[in-house]
């Protein structure tokens, strides 16, 4: 056991003042983090410090997955192989379909000299895990700044939106997916163009339709894609059908559950698209705005 | 007080100060591995668990510096509010230091109850931070890891004291 030393030694500033200090420290990283986003600098790099030991951290796993590879029957094998080949024969069906239309819409479009749309070119990565955070739903992938991800690019799967690259690391990306509570995506309902805002509820399988009105015609199993009304998600992709539609008189709104159409909660390979939206910048705010109280989530 | 209360002290080497950094280095990559789903949900936070061993048992070797750097590592690891992990650690280690004497006095099952609270209140930090900033409640197995934490305190100690253990004397019958 060690006794306390006599007075005479020197041990630097009493527990409490230390503790005083380290509380002001993290608060001022608090503060300046949640409010102003001004560190940036300090959390890439320690992250480049830290992405070694989340590399080794992630080779087990890795070495199972290997294995469970090697393992793997030639039973199973063929049957993936005659599924896949269908599947191929199936898509090749509907890409030549889709490249006549393609070459067709072009025609139109600039028959009717309209903005071509930017051809969209994607960067796959892998899921390397989910987000620790238990307050958000996030995904790490294991691609980033180095082939040219930035923050704001939307991110699918071979079904639709998983969700949106939020922050970027030299190596790294972190995706926010769709369930996340912060996030919102600008949708349509494909049935009958109804635009509508989508929001993650932070349960995993679950997210919600804002602000609707009771009489909206939102039924249960319309299909909801990407309306591309805020130039970050390209329209028309799939992002969710609704499961349940609830009114009642008493609230305003109506509350509309849906569950995502992508696997938003499966780990597996992820496309981020590269997208640039060529709408025009929005109008210069009116000089004298009507007084609101605008309240913003933090954070 | 009765005897068999108090816990009996083994006289240890002392501990090697590149131990401590394996160790917290070792807490750090077990926290990094890729945990998903229920695991996910209730995995303790064993970073916080070595920094508060290594306060109990060595306060003068590890203290806030410690703490808070490692609290600001698990936040960029985390992707989250930069300086929640590094406030809470601090909080951790100051209730470990000041606490050190009276923990080591009980007994293994007696210290658990010693640490659950105190990983809780750190747990409890941090809910109360993202409130702050803005984030709704998790989900109530948010303090799940903390028990289990507790529960995995006396194997850590063992596991954590067996380097400092005398070798036996070969000529001492």
């Amino acid at each position: 056991m060690e006794y306390s030393p006599p007075p005479f030694f020197n041990r630097g500033p009493p527990t409490v003042v230390r503790l005083l200090l380290c509380f002001l420290l993290s608060a001022a990283l608090l503060i300046s983090d949640a409010r102003y986003k001004y560190l940036d600098n300090i959390r890439q790099v320690v992250a480049i410090l830290v992405y070694p030991l989340q590399r080794l951290a992630g080779t087990p796993g890795e070495i199972l997955d290997r294995m469970g590879e090697f393992f793997v029957t030639e039973a199973t094998l063929r049957t993936q192989n005659a599924r896949l080949n269908e599947q191929n024969l199936q898509n090749s069906a509907t890409l030549q379909k889709y490249n006549a239309l393609q070459a067709e819409n072009a025609h139109l479009r600039e028959l009717l000299s309209m903005r071509q749309r930017f051809p969209e070119n994607t960067i796959a990565a892998e899921v390397l895990y989910a987000g620790r955070d238990p307050f958000t739903r996030k995904i790490i992938i294991d691609q980033g700044e180095q082939r040219g991800i930035k923050a704001g690019q939307p991110v699918i799967d071979q079904i639709g939106i998983i969700g949106q690259v939020t922050r970027v690391y030299p190596w790294l990306a972190e995706v926010t997916l769709l369930t996340d509570p912060e996030q919102l995506v600008p949708v349509q309902n494909l049935r009958n163009g109804l635009r509508a805002v989508l929001g993650g509820t932070g349960n995993d399988g679950q997210l919600e339709l804002k602000f609707i009105p009771l009489n909206a015609d939102f039924q249960t199993n319309d299909e909801l894609v990407t309306s591309g009304i805020d130039g970050v998600y390209p329209p028309g992709l799939p992002v969710a059908s609704i499961s349940n539609v609830e009114r009642n008189a008493a609230y305003l709104f109506a509350r509309i559950t849906c569950k995502p159409l992508a696997g938003v909660a499966s780990y597996g390979q992820v496309l981020v698209l590269n997208w640039q939206s060529k709408s025009p910048p929005p109008p210069a705010e009116e000089e004298n705005p009507v007084p609101s109280k605008k309240q913003k989530g933090g954070g | 007080m009765q005897s068999r209360d108090i816990a009996p002290h083994e006289i240890l080497l002392p501990v090697k100060p590149a131990f401590i950094a394996f160790t917290l280095i070792a807490a750090l990559l077990v926290n990094l591995l890729p945990w998903s789903g229920w695991l996910l949900a209730i995995k303790p936070d064993f970073v916080a668990l070595a920094v508060l061993y290594w306060c109990i048992q060595q306060p003068h070797k590890v203290g806030f510096t410690t703490a808070w750097l490692m609290g600001l590592i698990m936040d960029v690891a985390d992707g989250s509010l930069l300086g929640q992990h590094a406030l809470a650690y601090s909080v951790l280690a100051f209730a470990g230091i000041v606490l050190h004497r009276r923990v080591l006095m009980f007994t293994m099952k007696d210290q658990i109850l010693h640490v659950i609270p105190l990983l809780l209140m750190n747990d409890l930090i941090v809910l109360v931070i993202r409130k702050l900033a803005g984030a709704d409640f998790p989900a109530w197995s948010y303090f799940a890891g903390s028990l289990i934490a507790g529960a995995l305190w006396p194997m850590l100690s063992y596991l954590f004291k067996l380097p400092q253990k005398p070798k036996p004397d070969p000529d001492h019958v």
